[in-house]
């Protein structure tokens, strides 16, 4: 997911983690090398989910000042060319934002003969937007989905209830949404609108996670979606129910660790079979509290206890 | 001088080389625009090229569906995106054209002195914005009092980003405009006034016309300007695949798709190259806009 609040397009993902990992390449072989002593560097290839590349890159390029004797190689893709990585021998470390398939581990098993292994690094978490004056307090998926989705019947505020939006010009709902290639709009697109579904056209597609929260804040009829990093005092959180009849769930830590917020999910490292000890360590650190600090400040939910 | 050519000190190797040096790169310097504009437009086409077989021209052309990254069946229609901008650029140029002109007019014909000197600076000072700053006064100040003045629902669209593009259009306009009109002889003002035309008589019977070549360039000038216009028009527009029925309806412009979505497109995928075609619609649009200003110049010219 895209969590940067950049108004300028970003480069290629890849990019930084490449930079990072010249830098290193520069600095000449260590002394303090961990794994090999020669001076050279141990690489290991991380590859996978564009929602998590981001925060790969920057674990990767913190993680070469931690150990000198590593190089961390990040790729995207999506979650799915990362687990293919892991089962074809390409990738040491795979990056999912979903679950591994019953059909990837079992194909991982009968080419490497190895079970994966699992590991839980953060979680992704995306609040519902609207303007603070906005009388509407929660929503339901199915509601967001109606909004959203391109043969969605839900185009006004009357539709849902609300008719009295101080300041809000007409009864339109403007749908306020990412340009069509962050890992943001994807998941937004997987859980709300549906795979097989597209998106209604006509949304203002912003570039940026912190542009949409700045949008919504400043445009009484609208509803956006945004990194739960992003609110702030001009636009109101609201809360999302799974079904209609539901209790609606405020996006915070704590609520997407039960997993009762239903727009977040787990993020996932995955290796084929017992990660070597190089690759260990790196795991280990991504998951201490300071490699869990990068979370946060990616705009991603940490794990619990950090 | 009688004795001149006794007296002419011969020139050593050193200074005739240097000269020939000086020459060749002076040469060279000309001929690399050519070399330039060719080598930009061999490259975005090349990147953009291997789609042209898979491509609907149709499609492309004249729908309005822009879906690149459908997981189901991915759309390539630019039909809204070339409307959004034609749209921003004409509302830009209805608004710029009166203002720029007009502030070209008063600045040379009607003021003086240091009023003169000042309007020149500030208005000059306005081409130094960056267009980024633009963006960000028509997504935060302008976009709220959209809003609360037109009684719209959402305050980023094709007026706001129309009014931006004028803003930054206008510096242009006014600069090259007014150097059209110091370029129309006095003698021309003189006899206008001889035959007792006011003010106002001499510029609009006298001064423009005979400065119309001028005054178009600086027309055209700014609508180059509209539509390469990338940063601006991608926070003010609204940046939605839409086709306006209205002032105060969010569109989307080529430019700004571009900027939105090559960065985080993988190099080489049916997304990316569509991207670099309409970077080569892009460019014959102002290439089309540049030709036909030099014909209409030189056809006035003749005429």
């Amino acid at each position: 997911m895209t969590k940067r609040s950049t108004f300028l397009p970003r480069i290629l993902p890849g990019a930084t983690a490449i930079a990072a990992a010249l830098m290193v390449a520069g600095c000449g072989p260590s002394s303090d090398s961990g794994s090999t002593g020669t001076g050279k560097r141990t690489t290991i290839a991380n590859m996978g989910s564009d929602t998590m590349v981001n925060l790969a890159a920057a674990w990767a390029e913190a993680y070469a000042e931690v150990d000198k004797a590593v190089l961390i190689e990040v790729n995207g893709g999506g979650s799915g060319v990362g687990i293919k990585g892991l089962i074809n021998g390409t990738a040491e470390l795979a990056n999912a934002s979903r679950h591994m398939e019953e059909r990837e581990k079992s194909e991982l098993k009968e080419k490497r003969q190895v079970e994966p292994r699992e590991y839980v690094i953060g979680y992704d978490a995306l609040s519902i937007f609207v303007h603070k004056d906005n009388p509407l307090d929660e929503i339901t998926m199915e509601q967001l989905g109606e909004i959203y989705r391109a043969d969605g019947k839900i185009t006004k505020w009357s539709d849902l209830g609300v008719t009295n939006i101080p300041g809000a010009k007409g009864d339109e709902i403007i749908r306020v949404s990412r340009q069509n290639n962050s890992g943001t709009y994807e998941y937004f697109k997987e859980v709300v609108v549906g795979d097989q579904n597209e998106f209604k056209l006509g949304s203002l597609d912003m570039n940026g996670s912190k542009d949409v929260v700045e949008l919504v804040g400043r445009t009484p009829n609208a509803i956006g979606y945004s990194g739960m990093g992003y609110a702030n005092e001009s636009v109101k959180t609201l809360k999302v129910a799974r079904k209609a009849g539901d209790p609606a769930v405020a996006p915070s830590i704590a609520t997407t660790h039960d997993e009762t917020y239903p727009i977040a999910r787990p993020m996932y490292f995955y290796t084929a079979g017992e990660p070597e000890p190089h690759v260990k360590r790196y795991i280990d650190w991504v998951l201490s509290p300071a490699g869990q600090k990068h979370v946060e400040e990616t705009g991603y939910v940490p794990l619990a206890g950090n | 001088m009688a004795n001149s050519s006794e007296k002419r000190p011969s020139r050593g190797a050193l200074a005739l080389l240097s000269e020939r040096t000086i020459e060749s790169l002076i040469y060279v310097c000309g001929f690399s625009a050519i070399i330039f504009v060719f080598g930009i437009f061999f490259f975005v086409f090349k990147e953009g090229a291997p789609f042209l077989t898979k491509l609907n021209f149709t499609e492309f052309f004249f729908s309005k569906e822009w879906i690149p990254t459908s997981t189901v069946q991915p759309k390539y229609g630019i039909g809204a995106l070339i409307v959004g901008t034609v749209s921003v650029t004409v509302v830009a140029m209805a608004i710029a054209v009166p203002f720029g002109l007009g502030a070209a007019v008063f600045v040379s014909e009607f003021c003086t002195g240091k009023v003169k000197e000042s309007l020149k600076i500030i208005i000059e000072l306005l081409a130094a914005v960056p267009s980024v700053v633009w963006g960000f006064i028509g997504l935060s100040v302008m976009s709220p009092v959209i809003i609360a003045v037109f009684h719209v629902p959402v305050g980023v669209n094709l007026f706001n980003a129309a009014l931006l593009l004028a803003l930054m259009s206008v510096p242009i306009m006014v600069s090259i405009g007014e150097d059209a009109l110091k370029a129309v002889p006095d003698s021309y003002r003189e006899a206008a006034v001889a035959l007792g035309a006011t003010r106002w008589q001499m510029v609009y019977r006298v001064l423009i016309p005979a400065a119309r070549n001028g005054l178009l360039a600086a027309v055209l000038l700014g609508v180059g300007r509209a539509i390469g216009e990338t940063m601006a028009v991608l926070m003010a527009t609204g940046h939605a695949v839409n086709i306006p029925d209205s002032l105060f309806d969010p569109v989307r412009t080529l430019t700004a798709t571009i900027a939105a979505e090559l960065g985080e497109t993988s190099h080489g995928s049916d997304h990316y190259q569509v991207l670099f075609l309409i970077g080569v619609v892009l460019f014959s649009i102002t290439f089309v806009v540049n030709l036909t200003a030099d014909l209409v110049v030189k056809g006035i010219r003749k005429g």
